[in-house]
């Protein structure tokens, strides 16, 4: 970090620029904690409060007494753990398809140059220009009645699953990513008879691990976080994601349960991040931009 | 891209017909080309399934879509009719009016706020693990906590928002309630969801800027403002223009926010937004072919946007590798 920035090291080194360093410093870190941190204290506490204190004004900042009841009769009123295992199951399978599919069609673009290729990942590629809410209606109409298999794959989780492969920036930064994988490496394995899927499982896969993470984290915090596609398309309570179950169930539930229910739904995301937040955030600048 | 054939001496024998290899060399290159090709092909054909069915095929239909009409099960093509219908509609020209005021609000917080915070947090030496960390928090929460939870802080009997307002004796404020505040707030609470990403990328783009640019801009005389104006934003140029693209293409698509936070339309549809609109045409009139015509009229506006941001970021790419 010698590296110097906007403000010289020279006119931070004088007295008056520490104070005022050091001063700024802790001004911002207040403020940010404040600002990014406050909501979910105050969710957290939230859902610890009384239906009377969590509706009164001013709000307290500390609940004057806790119910930690609430919780648990939020996860079963509200049935928040077929809601959650709803949507392991959907991001994890998604996942699994992401992989499998993804990883393999950005390895024979890189590595394996089938003809057309370059067609095939020009067409992946543009539909990265299309606005995604546009596709939503015929995408829809589309998986009410899957062409060629007359399917309707509504309240199924093939509906979650199947789209989420078409992602051409995951496709785009696993090849990217393979394309620095030299090509010696490669030749070497087929020299030694090795097939394109053993040099896939046995070269490429374990120089791939820091991408392969980068993309699996992706994978799982986009079905998570996602709204609109399964609001529409799993109509069924019993199928439902967290997001859209405790929007639909979202009226009928006392505040500070409520409140109580988005703090769990929030957890597992946040604690994938507490983990892995050096992975994702080296793959979101490397992956998406650089200067 | 034949090798050439060897003779046991290991020198390469020259076939008698000018340079190419006899002809069942030639078929054994054209076999093992063909096996190659199939392997390669078997390892995408998964993914290329599902792009024809979920987003080629899905692409075409919008098209056609867009000039059909459905009633009763007949579809017909009526041309320009679905597109005459949308313009028709007075609820376009008010969702248009505020899509754009949603982007406007959104590119002067969501472009210039992760800008500032990312050149202030790049200054400390201290705690910048910590202040990445919590930019980045709420863009890991799933939508409906964080809208639910800014439904709460806009509530204007017991939120929090107007308890500050009160507190330094403000007038409280309506909120999501009022035509006045309701898209104002609506932005100030999808900032908050989603500036964590763009904030990291400039900030990765200022730990690129080489320092000695800063002290010979010290030793011209430029203060901090000249300096941020004459070495930093321009060596941050480009990242800078393509985020702008980015949040012009993604804030002109703006759904969940205000379906979650006001229903979708708000106090007299004053946070109707484009894609809400299609929505409410597709899934509560049935109108599919007004639904795909409004979404036509949404991506031919953001396709310019979509090219210019590929050709830009392509310069990128070019430029890094040279």
């Amino acid at each position: 970090m010698a590296e110097r920035t906007l403000i010289s090291p020279a006119q931070l080194g004088r007295a008056r620029g520490k104070t005022v360093y050091w001063g700024v410093l802790t001004l911002v870190v207040l403020l940010f904690t404040l600002v990014f941190l406050g909501p979910l204290y105050w969710m957290v506490t939230g859902g610890l409060k009384t239906a009377q204190e969590f509706a009164q004004s001013p709000p307290t900042p500390f609940p004057r007494s806790l119910h930690p009841e609430n919780y648990s009769k939020a996860w079963n009123v509200m049935q928040l753990s077929k809601l959650l295992l709803n949507t392991l199951y959907y991001a994890f399978g998604a996942l699994a398809f992401q992989l499998v599919l993804d990883v393999a069609a950005a390895y024979s673009l890189s590595k394996l140059r089938p003809v057309l290729g370059k067609v095939i990942l020009g067409m992946m590629l543009a539909t990265l220009m299309i606005p995604a809410t546009v596709l939503v209606v015929p995408q829809y109409l589309t998986v009410l009645d899957v062409p060629v298999f007359q399917r309707n794959l509504l309240n199924s989780p093939w509906v979650i699953w199947l789209p989420s492969v078409t992602n051409a920036f995951n496709i785009f930064l696993l090849k990217r990513f393979f394309d620095s994988i030299p090509r010696e490496l490669l030749d070497a394995a087929s020299i030694d008879g090795a097939s394109p899927l053993r040099t896939l499982r046995s070269v490429v896969l374990p120089i791939s691990r820091p991408i392969l993470g980068v993309v699996s984290i992706f994978a799982v915090v986009g079905v998570w976080k996602d709204f609109l596609w399964p609001m529409l398309t799993l109509p069924d309570p019993d199928k439902q994601t967290l997001n859209v179950g405790i929007y639909s169930l979202a009226q009928g539930v006392p505040e500070n349960w409520l409140v109580a229910a988005l703090a769990m739904a929030s957890a597992p995301t946040l604690i994938i991040f507490l983990i892995f937040q050096r992975n994702i955030m080296s793959g979101l600048t490397a992956g998406s931009l650089k200067g | 891209m034949s090798a050439p054939t060897l003779s046991t001496s290991g020198k390469p024998v020259r076939s008698p017909h000018g340079d190419g290899p006899p002809p069942q060399a030639r078929r054994a290159v054209f076999v093992r080309g063909l096996r190659r090709n199939l392997s390669a092909h078997g390892f995408l054909i998964g993914a290329v399934l599902c792009f024809a069915f979920f987003s080629w095929y899905p692409m075409v239909r919008e098209f056609f879509l867009a000039f059909q009409k459905t009633e009763a099960g007949r579809t017909t093509w009526v041309g320009l009719d679905n597109l005459e219908y949308v313009f028709h509609d007075p609820a376009f020209w008010q969702a248009w009016r505020n899509t754009l005021l949603f982007s406007a609000l959104a590119l002067v917080l969501g472009f210039a706020v992760p800008f500032v915070i990312a050149l202030v947090i790049n200054e400390f030496r201290h705690a910048q693990g910590y202040l990445r960390l919590l930019v980045y928090l709420p863009v890991m929460l799933p939508p409906v906590a964080s809208v639910l939870l800014f439904k709460y802080f806009y509530d204007p009997g017991y939120g929090l928002f107007n308890g500050i307002l009160h507190f330094l004796h403000l007038p409280e404020q309506q909120w999501l309630q009022s035509t006045g505040t309701a898209m104002l707030s609506v932005v100030v609470a999808a900032t908050w969801m989603n500036m964590g990403g763009a904030t990291l990328i400039y900030l990765a783009a200022l730990q690129g800027i080489p320092g000695e640019l800063y002290e010979a801009a010290e030793l011209d005389g430029a203060g901090l403002f000249r300096k941020i104006w004459h070495v930093t934003i321009p060596q941050t140029r480009l990242i800078l223009s393509l985020l702008l693209l980015m949040q012009i293409i993604s804030t002109m698509q703006v759904f969940t926010e205000p379906f979650l936070l006001t229903n979708g339309a708000g106090p007299e549809g004053s946070t109707t937004t484009v894609v809400y609109l299609i929505y409410q045409y597709a899934f509560n009139f049935n109108n599919y072919g007004g639904a795909a015509a409004l979404g036509l009229v949404l991506l031919v506006l953001l396709a310019g946007f979509s090219a210019l941001y590929v050709r830009l970021s392509r310069d990128s790419d070019s430029d890094s590798e040279s």
